[in-house]
């Protein structure tokens, strides 16, 4: 019996499995820097927010009656990623809890995969904030080499003590040479290399990069999202910076808070982010934007995850907008 | 030099090295040809020889019918042994004169005319006669393209040596075997069609035609143009705009932009008309894949695939999928049956499933918008034909594709975009 089908007859060797596999891959960098910046509990608290998720997807689907995919590898990738945006000493409930939210609210009621309009793992992070938000940014852990705030230098105590580098600079930037501190070379250094609090995936840009360097390679994303982002954080803060509304460097808010994990994981995700090359652009800008706006003007330190929420929001519009004129017209 | 090409389109693996350095050979055409009287793009021929008229080869055997048509005759000489329905190579059943072959090889009449001498007008009458359609696939009868329509005018010729499918090569062994016949053709079509530019068109994947091509291009007043290996390269409207940068209107033809495209087997085929009267009988097919010996064979009109697979040695194990023309855009057979018509380019076999299966939902990475050539958004067209919903999917341009498979091929959720857009246009133009 020969085989029928419809052309075409050949496929390139990249499935979404492979890629779901490859994002995975590129985040174990970030994984191990984790486990030794923050100890056994970030491998813990990671543990059990991928098998939640795993657990959660395939519960939903056969309530759903739907055929059961956790072998697509997209619910490991949330647990992963869920994790990384939670700090290392949260009760053990708590990635549960953000990974039910994640798998069954965001992404589920949705349709499942490649129909939720959130980043399912952001999403399950801002329930989190919202619900427990002392929980979630109340306290930090001191990582292995490390201050909280990355700077080396002696400073009060109740600053240190609980202080990552951007709520330093939120709360405290008014103490007299803190801003300084801040801007020092060495403390960019802690920043880039992730001995400074945070959560538990975020903090070493190094490692994130080098993650980020994998995924454009393997062409697995589309590098303009993570570039536009960074210049549009960079430019945006360098003009705020001269003109003194901000009193730390570009650099600085570049290598602090969750940019490094935002730009090149979490805003870069498929389904979320538009599928056009100039959509990509404008996506990347926006989160940009956003993320300067909250961190100064906000509510909160650090403005990444709603960041990438809000413009996730928009991404159908951008589509739309940006559709390219068909051939012939 | 330059290097021309157009935005969009894949890599797949080319697999060529596997036939390449195969010369076309001729094979003995079997004791029963099956000719189908529809191998062609428009309405099928009208049979005039009935059960036991003997034939020569090239005695018409099928007479042109409308505007859109072309003449089919023997390829062997023999008998009519009946006329019947017989399975296609393009799917369903024709109506197919089948003829017991004498193995005299006897032709109906040839000579050897004086091409310097000949007008346009009459070329364009011998390659109609001749029932000369587009080998690279299309089948569109030749005379048709080479007869603009009113107030139109072609000022450029490229002669398409591109054979952007994979595992493919017909084209390259006649490029590097009859250089000077094809360009020859090239000379006779553009006479016809009143032309000053005249082009030849190579991937750069097929070094040695570039070659030979070079060394003769200024001989016949040619020039040679090197493409980036890229699939959908040999598509007609990326074709001339990798080459002219001008982009053929929606629903219209290249005449409008003033170029003329044709394969370079076709243009072999219409040096032979007009030199040999030669009609279309015969054509080089690839063989390759899961067969003994992949080959490239000269073949009649109406072998049936499995005497040619015979030729090759035979399967290579027990085939899988067996495919009339290459992996991107041939047709999958149910018979080994079924003859080779004047669009068949190749049979590729395979004896594994040569596509990732697991289907997943659509993850919106836009890979196939990022390779679709014309520019479409075939996930988007995918889901309002999925959903029913046809206007929409006009609106989004469905009706611009044509199906190169480019976004299937990349997707790797697999979605099954081209068979739902093959679907979408039935509906549409109903
Ligand atoms: S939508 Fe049509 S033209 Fe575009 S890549 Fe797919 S098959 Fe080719
Ligand atoms: S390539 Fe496939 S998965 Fe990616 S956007 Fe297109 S249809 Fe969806």
């Amino acid at each position: 019996m020969l085989k029928v089908s419809s052309y075409p007859h050949i496929s390139s060797e990249t499935t979404t499995r492979k890629i779901m596999f490859i994002v995975i891959a590129a985040l174990m960098p970030a994984f191990f820097g984790s486990i030794f910046f923050f100890g056994i509990r970030a491998l813990i608290i990671t543990l059990i927010s991928i098998v939640s998720s795993f657990a959660c997807e395939a519960l939903c689907q056969a309530i759903r009656k739907k055929p059961i995919t956790i072998n697509d590898g997209s619910a490991i990738l949330t647990g992963l990623l869920l994790a990384f945006n939670l700090p290392s000493c949260v009760p053990y409930w708590v990635p549960v809890v953000g990974a039910f939210f994640a798998i069954a609210v965001a992404k589920q009621v949705f349709g499942g995969l490649g129909y939720n309009i959130f980043n399912p793992a952001l999403a399950g992070r801002a329930f989190l904030m919202a619900s427990w938000p002392s929980i979630m940014t109340g306290k930090w852990v001191v990582p292995r080499l490390g201050t909280m705030s990355g700077i080396i230098y002696s400073l009060p105590v109740e600053m240190t003590s609980n202080a990552t580098p951007l709520t330093a600079l939120k709360d405290y930037s008014s103490v007299l040479g803190l801003p300084e501190l801040l801007n020092a070379k060495s403390t960019i250094y802690s920043l880039f290399l992730g001995m400074r609090g945070g959560c538990l995936g975020e903090t070493s840009c190094l490692l994130l990069l080098i993650g980020g360097i994998i995924l454009i390679s393997f062409r697995i994303i589309d590098f303009r999202i993570p570039l536009s982002y960074f210049l549009a954080v960079f430019s945006l803060t360098g003009i705020l910076w001269l003109l003194g509304v901000t009193p730390v460097t570009p650099l600085f808010h570049i290598l602090s808070g969750g940019l490094f994990l935002g730009a090149f994981f979490m805003a870069t995700d498929y389904v979320t982010s538009p599928m056009t090359r100039k959509g990509r652009w404008i996506f990347g800008i926006g989160c940009g934007i956003i993320t300067v706006l909250i961190r100064l003007w906000g509510g909160y330190p650090e403005g990444v995850s709603y960041s990438i929420l809000l413009m996730n929001a928009t991404t159908p519009l951008i589509d739309k907008f940006t559709r390219s004129r068909i051939f012939g017209y | 030099m330059k290097r021309y090409t157009f935005p969009g389109g894949i890599h797949p693996k080319e697999n060529k090295s596997i036939t390449e350095d195969k010369k076309i050979t001729a094979i003995q055409p079997p004791d029963e040809i099956i000719v189908p009287l529809s191998q062609h793009t428009g309405s099928p021929s009208k049979p005039i020889v009935e059960k036991g008229s003997k034939v020569h080869i090239g005695t018409k055997i099928g007479e042109i019918t409308g505007f859109i048509s072309a003449n089919i005759h023997s390829p062997v000489s023999g008998e009519v042994k009946k006329i019947d329905t017989h399975p296609h190579p393009s799917g369903g059943e024709i109506l197919s004169v089948f003829i017991t072959n004498d193995g005299k090889d006897e032709w109906e009449n040839v000579s050897d005319r004086d091409i310097e001498s000949i007008s346009g007008g009459d070329i364009i009458e011998i390659v109609k006669e001749a029932g000369i359609v587009g080998l690279g696939g299309a089948a569109f009868p030749t005379h048709v393209k080479m007869s603009p329509p009113k107030g139109k005018q072609y000022d450029t010729l490229i002669l398409n040596g591109s054979e952007c499918e994979p595992y493919l090569t017909c084209d390259y062994r006649l490029m590097v075997e009859r250089p000077e016949d094809i360009l020859l053709g090239g000379r006779l079509i553009a006479r016809t069609i009143g032309v000053k530019r005249c082009i030849i068109a190579i991937e750069e994947n097929k070094p040695e035609a570039i070659r030979k091509m070079e060394k003769i291009v200024g001989r016949y007043d040619f020039e040679i143009i090197t493409l980036i290996t890229k699939y959908p390269e040999g598509a007609e409207k990326q074709l001339i705009w990798a080459i002219t940068e001008e982009e053929v209107p929606t629903g219209g033809l290249p005449v409008d932009v003033g170029v003329c495209v044709q394969n370079v087997g076709t243009a072999l085929a219409v040096y032979e008309a007009v030199k040999y009267n030669k009609p279309l009988i015969e054509r080089a097919v690839t063989v390759t894949g899961a067969v003994k010996r992949p080959s490239n064979f000269k073949v009649r009109i109406g072998t049936p695939f499995k005497e040619l697979i015979e030729k090759a040695g035979g399967y290579l194990g027990i085939p899988y999928k067996l495919i009339s023309g290459g992996p991107m855009m041939g047709i999958s057979q149910y018979t080994d049956d079924v003859p080779v018509v004047k669009g068949t380019t190749g049979i590729l076999v395979f004896k594994e499933e040569t596509n990732s299966l697991v289907r997943t939902a659509c993850i919106k990475c836009g890979r196939c918008i990022n390779v679709c050539p014309m520019n479409l958004m075939p996930t988007k067209i995918l889901a309002y034909i999925e959903s029913g919903d046809f206007s929409n999917a006009k609106e989004l341009g469905v009706l611009d594709c044509m199906e190169c498979g480019s976004c299937e091929y990349i997707c790797p959720a697999r979605r099954p975009i081209v068979h739902n857009i093959k679907l979408a246009k039935l509906r549409l133009r109903k």
